[in-house]
């Protein structure tokens, strides 16, 4: 099998609590036969002792106690499957009452997001809310799942209004790319296999369509960002003047020769190699691991960047963003927290509450004053020391943040900069 | 298709060699898990190329249960030596001299469970504050739940419930006195990925993972291999088998399968065709559902 050409996808899935994401998952693996036979003679024995006739594919999915005794699932999970033509992970994420933060937890390195829907429910709130979500993270790819098709008999006309109502409010969002599929995880209609139930569905089954989503060009190819991590000094034989500046390159196409300036020092400098491991390269792209050494010695450390000359970010020590906020302990405003943001720690605020979006209607409350777990909104943060940052729609790394409370050293909050 | 964009196995690598470079700058004194095995080989490796041309800034740590294969600790100490970094040796049989905990009676003792002593204990002698592990979320159905970066109480237990969550890249190494982490490069990884990865870059690895020869004790399901640690065997039970390993541990607890795989090309394309997973003849996790849960809560590895 030669899988050296292959991608890596990653997606999320989001839906009610029974809309049947962990059978949809169970039968994803299943049918592409991802479980290996200890796992399934497993699930076929709890199956059995909860007096079940065919196997329970959600029990898959669950793997704590509590979740197996409780039923439920707790925290954001990783799964892997692996098919001729990729390689998979998905982020198993809880549709339970920490819903908001899990799903911004699993779709923040998504190339894709799964949205169930039930047949029967059609589009509903909660269809909303995870659409918005899926929006607000900047997910390329939205795929929505039109779910429990056996229960309305298959029928093309239920599935044709989902789509119209999906699109209807759909048409404000900023996902590029949307697709529908009818499915049955719990019969594998569409699933893995083409549903012979659905004649009338044309398109491709839920495995194909991942397996075919393009997804080369959704890394920013044009930007150069190269935030540093940490410098290299040997110090030994043979590199007794080498000075490396390593870090992973967050997007753009850096070359040996190119003019970069380094930040915040503004120093102008030429690159003279790159490293990627042991060899030495004469490009390298996004989302690569690489050391750098320019013509010059200028100071640069851990928290500053490498941009080419003609195209930098923005130096601001004040600036909006759009938080969820992710702790039990709700927000404060002027309280002194710490900001982590490409590979820079510093101090940072909340200097003001802009607006909080009322998740059930999606409505904008201007009056709020302080954040709780699950809730989303835009603030305006005030930093220590000047930041270098891009919009969140233009760079999904450099336009990230996340918010750390120094009392319990947590992270409370996850932010995109407006 | 377009030129820019990674093959999966060089975005792993390129996620695996991030992560690490942040342990490096998050944390005061790190080290790497080194069992022996390929998980921690490959950490090593990656580690290695992090850090080029430098030489890797952590030191290995093993944790030795006195029970190990001697191919094990010969491979240990050359790849210490070949690297030139420190070996620090944390001895389980150290913490039974001490007193610090009780060998295990019986049949099926092993000294598996013990090792979370000793490993705690290294952990604070050596004010190791991050330790560097080849643990992979599709091992096992709690470890699917870890983080890269996975926080240690003053206890040194995980709390599945209690994790920070990880958004984009950005991993929060934030911590107190006395509490550590975990850091697991290779989450991302399945055995398949590993052994496709070793074969591509061409990794030296332990000879016990290629078929040989062996005396081997057929018990609880599954082929262990003969040694002197191994309680209660008649000569009638000894047998020489063609087998290979695909997990290393303890001697007492590692199955291993009949395979006449020689090479890593031929693993690869055995392990891409398993019917069962890399744990299922390893006899810690047959004790109980939640067996390794249970142990991590306890600050197994």
């Amino acid at each position: 099998m030669n899988l050296d050409k292959n991608q890596l996808l990653r997606f999320t899935t989001a839906g009610s609590v029974d809309d049947g994401k962990s059978t949809l998952i169970g039968r994803l693996l299943y049918d592409s036969k991802s479980i290996f036979e200890d796992q399934i003679d497993s699930i076929k024995n709890t199956s059995s002792q909860k007096g079940l006739d065919d196997i329970d594919l959600a029990l898959f999915t669950d793997g704590l106690r509590d979740e197996r005794e409780q039923g439920i699932t707790i925290d954001v999970a990783y799964r892997y499957f692996t098919t001729p033509k990729r390689k998979f992970i998905i982020a198993d994420t809880p549709g339970h009452i920490q819903y908001t933060r899990n799903m911004v937890t699993g779709a923040s390195t998504a190339n894709a997001a799964l949205i169930l829907i039930d047949a029967r429910h059609g589009v509903i709130e909660q269809t909303k809310r995870h659409a918005f979500i899926a929006s607000l993270l900047n997910i390329p790819h939205i795929i929505v799942c039109i779910n429990k098709m056996d229960l309305v008999s298959f029928r093309e006309s239920v599935y044709d209004q989902i789509v119209a109502d999906f699109n209807d409010f759909a048409s404000k969002m900023l996902t590029r790319d949307v697709k529908f599929i009818p499915m049955s995880a719990l019969m594998g209609d569409n699933v893995v296999n083409r549903s012979e139930n659905m004649p009338w569905y044309q398109a491709a089954p839920l495995l194909y369509t991942l397996e075919h989503l393009h997804i080369s060009s959704d890394v920013n190819k044009i930007d150069v960002r190269f935030p540093i991590q940490t410098v290299i000094r040997p110090q030994r034989e043979g590199f007794v003047d080498y000075r490396g500046y390593a870090g992973r390159l967050a997007s753009g196409v850096l070359r040996v020769g190119d003019e970069v300036t380094a930040l915040p020092s503004g120093f102008n400098s030429k690159v003279k190699s790159i490293n990627s491991g042991t060899e030495e390269v004469t490009e390298a792209f996004a989302p690569m691991s690489i050391a750098v050494t320019l013509e010059d010695d200028i100071d640069i450390s851990r928290g500053g960047m490498i941009v080419r000359s003609n195209n930098k970010p923005e130096v601001l020590q004040q600036f909006d963003v759009m938080i969820c906020w992710l702790n039990e302990k709700k927000s404060q405003i002027r309280k002194k927290y710490k900001v982590l943001h490409a590979n820079n720690e510093q101090q940072a605020m909340i200097s003001n509450c802009v607006y909080k979006i009322d998740i059930e209607t999606l409505k904008r409350d201007s009056e709020a004053t302080d954040f709780t777990m699950n809730e989303i909104g835009r603030v305006t943060i005030k930093t220590s020391k000047s930041m270098l940052i891009d919009g969140y729609r233009e760079n999904r790394t450099t336009g990230s943040l996340i918010l750390i409370d120094p009392d319990t050293n947590e992270t409370v909050a996850a932010g995109m900069i407006v | 298709m377009d030129k820019y964009y990674l093959d999966y196995l060089s975005e792993l690598e390129a996620e695996a060699i991030y992560v690490i470079r942040e342990v490096w700058a998050q944390f005061n004194k790190p080290v790497i898990l080194f069992s022996g095995g390929k998980d921690s080989i490959l950490v090593t490796h990656l580690a290695k190329k992090a850090f080029y041309p430098a030489k890797i800034p952590f030191a290995l740590m093993h944790v030795d249960t006195g029970h190990n294969f001697p191919e094990t600790i010969a491979f240990r100490d050359e790849i210490a030596k070949k690297l030139e970094v420190e070996l620090i040796v944390a001895k389980v049989q150290d913490s039974i001299d001490k007193g610090r905990v009780a060998e295990e009676k019986g049949k099926n003792a092993t000294r598996n469970a013990l090792q979370i002593t000793t490993l705690l204990d290294a952990i604070e002698e050596h004010k190791i504050d991050c330790a560097l592990g080849g643990a992979r979320r599709d091992e096992e159905k709690a470890r699917a739940k870890e983080r890269f970066f996975s926080h240690r109480d003053d206890f040194g237990q995980w709390d599945p419930k209690n994790q920070r969550p990880e958004l984009w890249n950005l991993l929060n190494g934030n911590h107190f006195e006395g509490e550590h982490f975990r850091a697991f490069p290779i989450s991302n990884w399945t055995e398949l990925d590993v052994w496709n990865y070793i074969c591509r870059e061409n990794i030296e690895i332990p000879s016990l993972y290629l078929a040989h020869e062996r005396k081997m004790v057929w018990r609880n399901d599954t082929w262990l291999p003969y040694s002197e640690y191994l309680q209660d065997v008649n000569d009638e039970d000894i047998v020489t088998k063609r087998v290979r390993f695909r997990t290393l541990g303890d001697i007492t607890i590692t199955g291993a399968i009949e395979s006449d795989c020689d090479t890593t090309e031929k693993i690869a394309m055995e392990v891409a065709s398993m019917k069962m997973t890399e744990r299922g003849n390893r006899s810690d996790d047959k004790r109980s559902e939640s067996a390794m849960e249970d142990r991590k809560k306890q600050g197994y590895f």
